[in-house]
């Protein structure tokens, strides 16, 4: 059966994915060694050694995110983490700096490593390049790949591949993208915070609702129609004489159509993002995803989504998985 | 200090293409240039041909010459297209991480802004790796420059001119703003020699779309900050090409650097033909990259 790792943002939610069928679990340290840095989000060491014992207990695995790029003169907090998680139990650390990445390997090689979609390995030879210079035994795919590539890349390479199916869609090549500190000041690679609420601001005015990100509208809607959080690159922007969603129209991922074909490509795992969503959302992606991984482990199809709801009234997308979205 | 070119990261016709490097070649005072394609393999056809005859011209003018990786290498053409530009012998600058194990051992290389090198221990590793040069990415504020510099082995480079690279995506928002698909895009990146702006609905400029690339709306501009990049230890300025008045501006800088100018002076005269007509250096000091500290201080905010 293919691999489930869902996310924890917190103890809570970590025991419902682990009780609604989630095989594996990743989450993250309540600080900036982690692409997830929102307040009131992530796990203490306690928290995480009481995770690890829970899920071990039920049969599932807990992975821990490090998957920032440690600052320069502070690598020690990163060093900390990977060292906190080994000594909590976790299966796997996952890493995207190569600093991290060879820090790890020399001082904790009994630590399993994984790549972090941070690092965007999108081909074979960059997958290749980490599993035999660092050990990496599994890679996160970046969201820039057709089913296609990922069939191709796997036939080059000799480590596991986890791939995301639900939840937030990163349009650019992750881990390489600067967009929200240049409005901000704070980015995904530094803070671990993308577009963050600190610095939201809605402002109303002639019946409408604009949003903003560090002073600069990133949408406008009707005062009473659905407002998508203004996250910097799903926002409505014009150039020339065209108006629309430049990068990406508000949308998120949605592949559980293709878990069958990604099967077929030899994916290991798949994952679905949402450290910061409660646990009542996590547990009820993951009965539903668990449900659609036994079917096909079975042969049988794909049993009709009920997930529409959990997308937020936003559409639904297979993002790079189909050709055309490029 | 010197001053590095870094590759072109638009589409321009290919006569418009050498004329800009053969001129560089013959005029601009600087030390190393960068070429080759950093943004889409599928332009390169249109003016590889005109590489030997500008490599041996700049080489002639006493100028180090690198080619660049593609910013981002998923298709099999351009791997193999990567292990071609490996084997032309020239220094490679790796742009892509999947570019470094095509290097043999012992090959010195450098290392581009696209790559992730925010602390000691990556720095480091490619330095042990064989990196004879890195250029840090622009989104290190001076602070983390100086430490890096400090503990760096080889000569670091700050992004110093031109608009910011700020994202890569395996989707072209120039086929995508005009409705055609990657695969039959026609080349439209050719009609934004400097990029295609994206502004906010309120009109603000924003950013700036180069085919799979968005960029700054704002030219980042480190004339300012020359002091405490001097201080921090970095060894050149990279200046970004634009389509006008470029050679110009590398003599600014080079002024600049020599004392003959001041940053205020360079500001002035070289904002005509700076694309997006507005100035950002917020990276380097720390603060939003968009911002620009001239402006903060001339509102006495800073």
């Amino acid at each position: 059966m293919m691999e489930l790792v869902c996310p924890a943002g917190t103890p809570a939610a970590l025991r419902a994915a682990v009780d609604a069928g989630a095989h594996t679990i990743y989450c993250g340290f309540a600080d900036e060694t982690n692409a997830r840095n929102f307040p009131g989000l992530n796990f203490n060491r306690a928290e995480l050694a009481e995770g690890v014992a829970y899920a071990r207990r039920r049969g599932a695995k807990v992975l821990v995110a490090i998957n920032t790029f440690p600052r320069a003169g502070a690598e020690d907090i990163w060093h900390r983490a990977v060292a906190d998680a080994e000594a909590a139990g976790a299966h796997a650390a996952i890493l995207a700096d190569l600093g991290l990445l060879a820090y790890a390997a020399e001082h904790h090689p009994n630590l399993r490593r994984h790549l972090s979609v941070q690092a965007a390995a999108a081909n074979p030879d960059a997958i290749n390049f980490y599993a035999n210079t660092f050990g990496v035994r599994r890679v996160v795919l970046p969201r820039v790949l057709t089913v296609a590539e990922i069939t191709a890349i796997n036939r080059e390479i000799d480590v596991e591949t986890e791939v995301f199916v639900f939840g937030g869609l990163c349009v650019m090549a992750e881990g390489r993208c600067s967009l929200s500190s240049y409005i901000t000041g704070k980015s995904p690679n530094m803070n671990g915070v993308c577009s963050p609420p600190s610095h939201v601001q809605y402002v109303e005015s002639r019946g409408e609702l604009s949003a903003k990100l560090g002073g600069y509208t990133i949408q406008r809607n009707g005062k009473d129609a659905p407002a998508p959080y203004p996250t910097l690159c799903k926002g409505c922007f014009s150039s020339q004489d065209k108006v629309g969603h430049v990068f990406e129209d508000p949308s998120s991922l949605d592949a559980s159509d293709l878990i069958p074909a990604l099967a077929e490509a030899g994916v290991t795992a798949l994952k679905i993002e949402g450290r910061q969503r409660s646990r009542a959302y996590v547990a009820q992606v993951v009965r539903s995803f668990r449900a659609a991984v036994e079917a096909v482990d079975k042969g049988l199809p794909v049993p009709p989504g009920t997930l529409a709801s959990l997308t937020e009234g936003q559409a639904a997308t297979t993002g790079a998985y189909r050709k055309t979205w490029r | 200090m010197q001053l590095t070119v870094g590759p072109n990261m638009y589409f321009w016709d290919a006569a418009i293409w050498r004329d800009f490097y053969l001129r560089l070649a013959d005029e601009a005072p600087v030390d190393t240039v960068v070429l080759g394609e950093l943004v889409c393999s599928k332009r390169l056809p249109f003016y590889q041909h005109h590489f030997q005859e500008v490599i041996d011209r700049l080489r002639a003018a006493g100028k180090t010459v690198a080619m660049t990786s593609l910013a981002l290498i998923t298709l099999k053409r351009e791997r193999k297209l990567t292990a071609e530009l490996v084997d032309m012998g020239l220094e490679i600058e790796v742009n892509d991480l999947s570019t470094l194990p095509l290097i043999p051992e012992g090959q010195p290389f450098s290392v581009g802004p696209l790559v992730n090198v925010y602390n000691e221990g990556t720095l480091r590793w490619l330095a042990a790796r064989g990196a004879d040069r890195i250029c840090l990415p622009p989104e290190l504020p001076l602070s983390s420059i100086a430490i890096l510099a400090a503990a760096s082995p080889v000569p670091v480079e700050a992004w110093s001119w031109g608009r910011l690279p700020l994202a890569v995506s395996s989707r072209c928002y120039h086929a995508r703003l005009n409705e055609r698909s990657k695969d039959n895009c026609q080349f439209i990146c050719n009609a934004d020699p400097d990029g295609r702006a994206v502004d906010t609905l309120d009109g603000d400029s924003f950013l700036a779309i180069n085919g799979i690339q968005t960029l700054s709306a704002s030219c980042a501009n480190a004339a300012h900050q020359l002091d405490g990049l001097r201080q921090a230890g970095v060894s050149a300025l990279r200046l970004s090409p634009q389509f006008r008045g470029f050679t110009r501006l590398c003599q600014m800088f080079r002024d600049l650097i020599d004392g003959r100018i001041d940053a205020d002076t360079l500001s002035a005269n070289a904002l005509p033909d700076a694309p997006g007509g507005r100035y950002a250096d917020g990276f380097l000091t720390g603060h939003a990259g968009v911002d620009w500290s001239a402006e903060v201080k001339r509102a006495g905010l800073g």
